[in-house]
């Protein structure tokens, strides 16, 4: 190929979008979200969030809210996980999460004490999701044992099991696991990390 | 193995379907076909082998959706004429628009194979199966595509001669 030929190539294929080009690609991203809601192909919306916590990664269905992950899990292995495990229509499309983000923002300032977005518990089942279900009914700034929530799921004896319920749980914060903690007061794991557990006590412990 | 989000899809292939479709169709034709393109493809997404070329499959569908755009234009040359100008809001003129104005000026099978190998960048004989000509023909086609672009674009005019 001639360097002529290798011009005029670089200019129909560069190698990078110049910023005319990455505008209309952003344009294209917003009209392709907008119109997938639109269509129903949207099986999976995604979104990140800055939060005291660090930036959390949000994912919901036309259900309602899938997925909140921790600043310490790695977003792309959780995008990879949702394609796998929920549906590979995965968009980055920020309007299905705005009022879930709006509720954690009131979360986060202490103004909000329960959620109201739809949970899709779809990535829990059996017996973790019931337990889960259980967790829901556990109040604002209020601790529940690991023991005991394993007396309310009615399975006295699955202590153990209770507690991978919790460390799996895909919506945590909204599903609050953080506030199950050790028959001795301690704090416990968590998927966000002790440090994020504690801080999510002491916030409602304050309010 | 599975397929990725299709948000990867969308990054890694964004840019060579919206240059396609700008070789094939005057803007903003061009980013309603780009649009159709990836809103195909995401209704068909999960049912695509994991294996496939992703690329060549969504220059396929662009392909089919820049057809399209071009018959119905064709139908309703008359009517679309008289229509009020699109509510959209105004485009920025691009800044490599000779280019892209040249490519569409070339006949259609120069276009097409300039679009599909140069700017795609698939092999000929792809080229060839998608617009329904040998791998032989393709590689003139965009041979001849090149050769008319080099006399007609300005840009490579200057470059071919300092």
């Amino acid at each position: 190929m001639t360097e002529m030929d290798e011009t005029l190539q670089a200019r129909l294929a560069p190698a990078a979008p110049d910023a005319e080009e990455a505008a209309a690609l952003t344009r294209l991203q917003a009209v392709l979200a907008r119109r997938a809601v639109d269509e129903d192909l949207l099986d999976v919306a995604y979104r990140d969030l800055d939060t005291p916590l660090g930036r959390l990664l949000l994912a919901a269905t036309p259900a309602g809210l899938v997925r909140v992950a921790f600043p310490v899990e790695d977003a792309d292995a959780v995008l990879d996980s949702l394609a796998d495990q929920v549906s590979p229509r995965v968009l980055r499309a920020p309007g299905r999460l705005d009022e879930v983000a709006r509720e954690l923002d009131e979360y986060f300032a202490g103004r909000r004490h329960a959620f109201d977005v739809p949970v899709d518990l779809q990535l829990a089942r059996g017996f973790r999701r019931a337990v889960l279900e259980k967790l829901v009914d556990v109040p604002y700034a209020r601790t529940v044992s690991y023991a005991e929530l394993a007396a309310r799921t009615g399975s006295p004896r699955a202590v153990r099991a209770v507690g991978t319920a919790c460390a799996l749980n895909p919506v945590p914060l909204v599903v609050p696991c953080h506030r199950v903690v050790r028959s001795d007061g301690t704090p416990g794991s968590y998927r966000g990390g002790p440090d994020a557990k504690r801080r999510l006590l002491a916030l409602e412990a304050a309010a | 193995m599975s397929l990725p989000p299709f948000e990867h899809v969308v990054a890694d292939h964004a840019a060579v379907v919206l240059r396609v479709c700008r070789a094939l169709l005057p803007l903003p034709d061009a980013e309603d076909a780009a649009a159709e393109t990836f809103l195909a493809a995401l209704r068909a997404y999960p049912r695509l082998r994991p294996d496939s070329d992703v690329r060549a499959w969504l220059v396929t569908i662009a392909h089919r959706k820049a057809i399209d755009v071009h018959r119905v234009r064709a139908r309703s040359a008359v009517p679309l004429a008289e229509l009020p100008e699109r509510p959209t809001a105004p485009v920025d003129p691009l800044p490599d628009s000779t280019l892209w104005d040249a490519v569409r000026d070339l006949p259609e099978k120069q276009r097409g194979a300039v679009a599909y190998h140069y700017v795609a960048d698939l092999p000929y004989a792809e080229v060839g199966a998608l617009m329904g000509t040998s791998e032989a023909a393709a590689r003139r086609n965009a041979a001849d595509g090149v050769r008319a672009l080099r006399r007609r674009y300005p840009g490579t005019t200057t470059q071919e001669e300092s």
